[in-house]
């Protein structure tokens, strides 16, 4: 099995490919609720029948030819800030790091796929790539899933589909999203236009780190809300059409703003450029902005192409449980900015200068969609 | 199964109640459940009629709850954690849920993948009734390339002696 450390050096898989739209689109996740047929769900079972549960499906989901050499551990062997850097990672949820014993997970190698042991359901899984790539991160995940259903029992109903502790999840027990950054649409001032158009279709749409999180670094996160009544294609297929049509909103937006307000775009780019490089003091909220606006600059043509995906590494490594575990101690609010501006220096030091007269306007890869 | 109180009759009345943290369980015939009050819409508590078996003891006025037989998740409980505790609850008070669901979701009928143990031949789960609600609302609203899609997908799912 794979050690945290390892778990912790080695980047996940999606970070190192260049999935569709991956200017727009960071990653695509897609997760599955699951529950045995017969014990109590986690949160309502005694402590016991939570660790029977626990010990049942442990062995069964890392002996997964999927989980080979992967990392697998119970909650209540990990300390706080391992616990938390699993959440910065988007390995594990906020809920389940919450929890210490009866509780587990288990992460493959490449760190695409993370199954929850006792969250919420008694099990999650999650998938996950780069880019726009839901159909692909739920054909992944529908192989464990079939893997599991010859294993297992799940708890299932005729009517009412997979059965889950919270009615909302009801039926696939399916969740998709894809996490899109949004600059152009954020300095455009249109981006609570797009929000309001996409929850009255019956989509939710969340900050980085899921629900009630603040949108940092223009990221977002869309996903369906209902999970009963359509079949899993299906919910993926509208998801993926809705997104499309907001990643033609932003290139439109970007293209406008260069087309309209070069300036604007130049000060705020060359802003945080001059931020990322020299701070000395950097909350996290201000690294985050500013990191979303030099990847901005990267995607317009100002900055080096390839500084994207260093981009996305840092706004994982900059999180408090990542700069702590690096560092190796407990550390103050306080110290925790005069670190994390200095891991900025150092991971951004060899970036030439912006080139304003490099400007373009985003290209459409595609025709656009009618 | 034989009625608790009588032991002569089947029992046909099935209840479950969550005392002190213990289930309890009684099995009653139609005249015993009738006779203990279980009629009564103000209820009964199950506890002290399993104490007051035979010596005719006024019934409690206690409203009984609904619990899951396999967990012991109230009907209270689930109202107000809105989480429910295990697969066998969706029996227990899955009957009055339809209104949430219809809140929460697209629809009240799943129709998507199903688990090897529940796909029972002869059984599709309701989806090709559903498939054809479908198809007859695309072919009203005349969006006849979802309804060829609607009509193959029907196809596949019936046998070709029953097919439409
Ligand atoms: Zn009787
Ligand atoms: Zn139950």
């Amino acid at each position: 099995m794979m050690k945290f450390a390892t778990l912790l050096r080695k980047p996940p898989e999606w970070m190192l490919l260049d999935g569709p739209h991956r200017d727009i689109v960071i990653t695509s996740r897609v997760r599955l609720a699951r529950n045995l047929d017969g014990p109590a769900f986690p949160g309502f079972a005694k402590k016991e029948d939570r660790t029977t549960v626990m010990q049942e499906l442990q062995p069964v989901v890392e002996g997964l030819p999927e989980m080979k050499d992967g990392f697998s551990e119970d909650l209540g062997g990990l300390d706080a800030i391992r616990k938390q850097v699993l959440v910065e990672k988007h390995l594990i949820s906020r809920e389940q790091a919450a929890k210490s014993g009866g509780s587990a997970a288990v992460i493959n190698r490449d760190q695409s796929l993370s199954i929850m042991i006792n969250e919420e359901d008694h099990l999650r899984m999650q998938s996950i790539r780069s880019g726009l790539d839901l159909r692909v991160a739920y054909a992944a995940l529908d192989r464990v899933d079939e893997e599991l259903d010859g294993l297992v029992k799940f708890a299932f109903h005729p009517r009412f589909g997979y059965l889950t502790a919270c009615p909302t999840n009801l039926g696939t027990g399916m969740r998709a999203s894809a996490m899109l950054h949004l600059p152009g649409l954020v300095l455009s001032e249109q981006v609570n236009q797009v929000i309001a158009a996409v929850n009255k279709i019956g989509l939710a749409v969340r900050g980085l780190y899921g629900e009630g999180t603040e949108a940092l670094a223009n990221l977002f996160q869309i996903s369906n809300q209902h999970t009963l009544g359509e079949r899993e294609p299906e919910i993926i297929a509208r998801l993926e059409r809705v997104i499309e049509q907001i990643i033609n909103h932003e290139r439109n937006a970007r293209r406008k703003l260069v087309e309209d307000q070069p300036h604007k775009v130049l000060d705020h780019v060359g802003r945080a450029y001059a931020a990322l490089r020299y701070a000395h003091i950097l909350e996290s909220k201000e690294a985050l902005t500013q990191l979303s606006m030099l990847r901005l600059g990267s995607d317009l043509g100002i900055l080096p192409s390839d500084l994207g995906r260093t981009i996305d590494t840092l706004l994982v490594e900059i999180q408090p449980a990542h700069l702590q575990i690096n560092s190796q101690r407990k550390l103050g609010p306080e110290e925790r900015d005069v670190l994390r501006a200095e891991t900025l220096r150092q991971r951004l030091a060899g970036v030439p200068e912006p080139r304003p007269e490099s400007l373009q306007p985003p290209v459409d890869p595609e025709p656009p969609v009618i | 199964m034989q009625c608790d109180v009588c032991k002569q009759n089947k029992a046909t009345v099935f209840l479950t109640q969550i005392e002190k943290g213990k289930m309890q369980k009684v099995n009653l015939c139609e005249t015993c459940a009738h006779a203990k009050g279980v009629a009564d819409p103000k209820g009964f508590a199950l506890v002290e009629m399993l104490h007051g078996f035979g010596h005719g003891e006024k019934v409690a006025t206690q409203p009984q709850e609904r619990t899951c037989p396999n967990c012991g998740m109230t009907q209270t409980t689930f109202r107000k954690t809105g989480r429910l505790g295990c697969g066998a609850c969706y029996q227990t008070f899955g009957e009055g849920m339809d209104q949430l669901l219809k809140a929460m979701h697209k629809g009240v009928r799943h129709t998507g993948r199903v688990p090897a143990w529940a796909k029972v031949v002869g059984r599709d789960n309701g989806r090709v009734e559903d498939l054809r609600v479908r198809l007859e609302e695309a072919v009203a609203a005349e969006r006849y390339e979802e309804a060829g899609r609607l009509r193959d997908e029907i196809r596949q799912l019936t046998p070709p002696e029953t097919a439409v």
